[in-house]
């Protein structure tokens, strides 16, 4: 496993290139000890109903540390503001930065929250803490959003896995995705281009010869599993059933079969070619798409860098958000722009930003969230929260409300209760409608 | 009569802090005022050896680019708000002339015409401008770099723009005709780094020397952790009429350095003005070695630099809010 070469060194920002069958078999060995790993839901009933309803997440990761002051909660003029400006959006009143003009005319779809405290600097523990909900520790570990909304959402007889990362270069998941709900759940993994990898049976193989392939390979399975089943051999299986899925539903997964010219509405870059993959998928009933934009680290040059890279972001996020409000879908669709922190007020010596915890901004639109609102402050300068405080928790709660899922409620694993979201913390209500 | 230069002896003169960090300088003509620029977004006037400041307010954003008119009464500074303001610099109460939103996003550098008639400026929107200096008339504009535009100088006989960009091109412009004639590849500068999806350098800055026949660009290289400013600094020597690389300079022991600015001493010394995670230096280059002949720290982390020929002075602005004036000689 091979790591980039990021500011802080630290084995977290590494992107793990292995190939999809790869992937979703080593999540099983990552996983806790959960045999079986099929925890099921309290209420059956209301499960079953809930993804009846066709209720879809989208998450837009901004690898690295997105500056909340060069996108969300700019403050020209002040000693942090930096050179960036501040621009009206299509909701009068609200202003964001100048270098998301396109996204400020989706203003009225978005719903801005700019008191983020999640007081956790350091980048893999701050991203564990936005994409599960709590502080990562020895003694539990919890799945992330991705893994609960497959859970919570995926209607399986569409034949499409409920999570997927799209990542620069087709990386993607890493860890332990979906902890507790077993490795059924972890994600697969897409460059946001071209269909997973190995997904053509070989024009070698007849149909007869594939149908005979696969009954002996399920059979030689069940043999085994009769006398030896754990969380480990479920996955594998899983996996062998989910790839042949994927191989018959490939064109899903095909985003040169879009019109040419949404290519070049979205941007002939890679995160460009990544919102329409995401649009592709949930339009086809994918309930989790997780596209990560890198990269937003930005110690050095923050302002140089954060104009080319929310240049991208930019015009790919805004034509997402329109066309997905455009075909009726925003109300089935929650979409969440979130980092793992956001970056310092202050402007180093190299014209960069720092990591900063302490009073960031995240954006959510669709489902049953506000739109076209602001929730929260911070103060003058932007280094504190001085209305409107939420953390991760808080977050991780809304995230599930805003698509139906009572998040107050548990998941039955081996017998024990588990808490889908930390219960010690409530959802921003007040982003709900 | 100036006192001859002797680089060995350069050191520090004179400095000035101010409230916020700098960002530009330039030494106006006369050599006894240096316009500076900073993160409050204001432009400052120092006096030249007194140190008095007037401060002038008109920008909503940073100022990276600042340039006198020939006579040295006026003052034009280019902005991260797109705008060129002109300044009564030697009033005594200095004061806007005009302003002219001039480009789509920031401009990063502007020159003025040996005739003194025309302004150019270069930004982000990859646009390279031509400016009436006694009106403000834009009077053209030429199209052709792919990426944000970082430098622009004109040659010394009025008849040639010449401006580099992200990806390393310098393109030699005709001014009359206003069309690319030729560009030179200074793709060395350019650093995209697949690890961290980013691309950095370009050609920060320009200068070109008629009586060696040079052109001299400079910028960054080895950036492994452009994130993390590691990067050294870099100088590329072409020859002026036919394009070609004479040499590379590198910075041994500079593993933190980005060259913002170079220019030509009157010896056909070659000085830059490193800024970075090493400190500021202020680097000198010749003809005969690739790395550098002679190295004076800065008190300060530097961001750029001006040098008045007249009196061997260099004015040197830094993060610290300091601005310094340095002599090339004891």
């Amino acid at each position: 496993m091979s790591f980039a070469h990021y500011a802080c060194g630290s084995k977290e920002h590494g992107i793990n290139r292995r190939r999809f069958l790869q992937r979703t078999c080593s999540t099983a060995v990552a996983g806790t000890a959960v045999v079986g790993g099929l925890g099921s839901l309290t209420a059956g009933k209301a499960a079953e109903q809930l993804k009846s309803q066709d209720m879809r997440v989208v998450v837009f990761n901004m690898h690295g540390g997105l500056s909340q002051l060069e996108s969300w909660d700019p403050k020209p003029g002040t000693r942090t503001g930096g050179p960036c400006r501040s621009i009206p959006t299509s909701v009068p009143g609200i202003h964001i930065s100048d270098l998301l003009p396109n996204t400020a005319k989706q203003m009225h779809h978005l719903c801005l929250l700019r008191g983020v405290n999640t007081a956790e600097d350091d980048h893999g523990k701050g991203a564990y803490m936005m994409l599960t909900g709590r502080r990562q520790s020895a003694a539990a570990d919890y799945p992330q959003i991705g893994a609960v909304s497959a859970k919570m959402l995926n209607d399986e007889s569409k034949g499409l896995p409920g999570h997927i990362v799209v990542a620069p270069s087709g990386g993607g998941g890493r860890g332990n995705e979906s902890a507790y709900l077993g490795p059924k759940y972890s994600s697969v993994a897409l460059s946001g281009s071209t269909p997973p990898p190995h997904t053509l049976r070989p024009d070698g193989i007849s149909d007869q010869a594939e149908v005979r392939r696969h009954e002996m390979r399920r059979r030689i399975n069940q043999e085994f599993l009769n006398r030896k089943r754990t969380a480990i051999t479920d996955a594998y299986t899983h996996s062998y059933e989910q790839a042949l899925r994927l191989m018959e539903r490939r064109d899903v997964f095909d985003i040169s079969k879009e019109p040419a010219a949404d290519l070049d509405r979205y941007g002939k870059h890679d995160f460009g070619r990544q919102c329409l993959m995401a649009r592709r998928l949930v339009e086809n009933g994918v309930s989790f798409v997780q596209v990560t934009h890198s990269n937003y680290d930005t110690h050095n040059d923050n302002f140089n860098f954060h104009i080319e890279q929310l240049g991208e972001f930019d015009q790919g996020f805004s034509h997402f958000v329109n066309d997905i409000a455009e075909r009726g879908m925003l109300d089935k669709t929650l979409i969440v722009v979130l980092s793992e922190f956001g970056r310092t007020p202050n402007i180093n010596l190299y014209y960069g930003r720092d990591h900063w915890s302490k009073a960031w901004s995240i954006v959510m639109a669709g489902g049953k969230v506000a739109r076209g609102a602001v929730y929260g402050a911070t103060n003058a300068e932007g280094t504190e929260v001085t209305d409107g405080q939420v953390d991760h928790g808080a977050l991780f709660h809304t995230y599930l409300q805003a698509v139906g899922v009572d998040s107050n409620q548990s998941i039955a694993v081996d017998g024990r209760e588990l808490p889908i979201a930390d219960p010690a913390v409530q959802p921003v209500w007040k982003v709900l409608t | 009569m100036s006192i001859p230069v002797d680089i060995t002896k350069t050191h520090v003169v004179h400095q000035w802090k101010y409230d916020a960090p700098l960002i530009a300088c330039r030494f106006a003509p006369d050599g006894l005022q240096v316009a500076a620029s900073s993160e409050d977004n204001t432009v400052q006037l120092w006096k030249v050896p007194g140190g008095e400041k007037q401060v002038l307010k008109g920008h909503d954003s940073w100022v990276h680019a600042l340039c006198y008119t020939q006579d040295g009464q006026q003052l034009v500074s280019g902005g991260c708000d797109g705008r060129l303001i002109w300044w009564s610099a030697k009033a005594e109460t200095p004061a806007e002339i005009r302003r002219v939103d001039a480009h789509a996003g920031w401009i990063r550098a502007i020159a003025i015409s040996p005739d003194g008639n025309t302004l150019a400026s270069v930004g982000n929107d990859r646009l390279l401008k031509l400016w009436s200096v006694a009106t403000g008339e834009l009077l053209g504009q030429m199209e052709g770099h792919e990426r944000h535009i970082y430098s622009v100088l004109f040659h010394p006989d009025g008849s040639k723009l010449v401006s580099g960009d992200l990806l390393g091109k310098i393109h030699i412009w005709n001014v009359a005709e206003r069309k690319l004639e030729r560009t030179i590849d200074a793709t060395p500068l350019y650093e995209p780094n697949k690890g961290q999806a980013a691309e950095y350098g370009g050609v920060r800055t320009l200068a070109l020397s008629l009586s060696r026949g040079e052109l001299i660009a400079g910028g960054t290289h080895k950036a492994t952790n452009p994130f993390g400013a590691v990067h050294e600094p870099l100088l590329l020597r072409f020859g002026w009429e036919d394009g070609v690389l004479r040499k590379t300079h590198v910075c041994d022991g500079v593993p933190g350095g980005m060259l913002w600015r170079a220019q030509w001493l009157e010896d056909g010394t070659a000085i830059g003005v490193s800024g970075g995670s090493t400190g500021g230096i202020l680097l000198f280059f010749n003809d005969t070695q690739e790395k550098d002949i002679h190295r004076t720290m800065l008190p300060s982390l530097a961001r750029d630099m001006d040098v008045h020929l007249g009196s061997n002075s260099i004015a040197t602005i830094h993060y610290d809010t300091h601005l310094r004036v340095s002599v090339l000689n004891a």
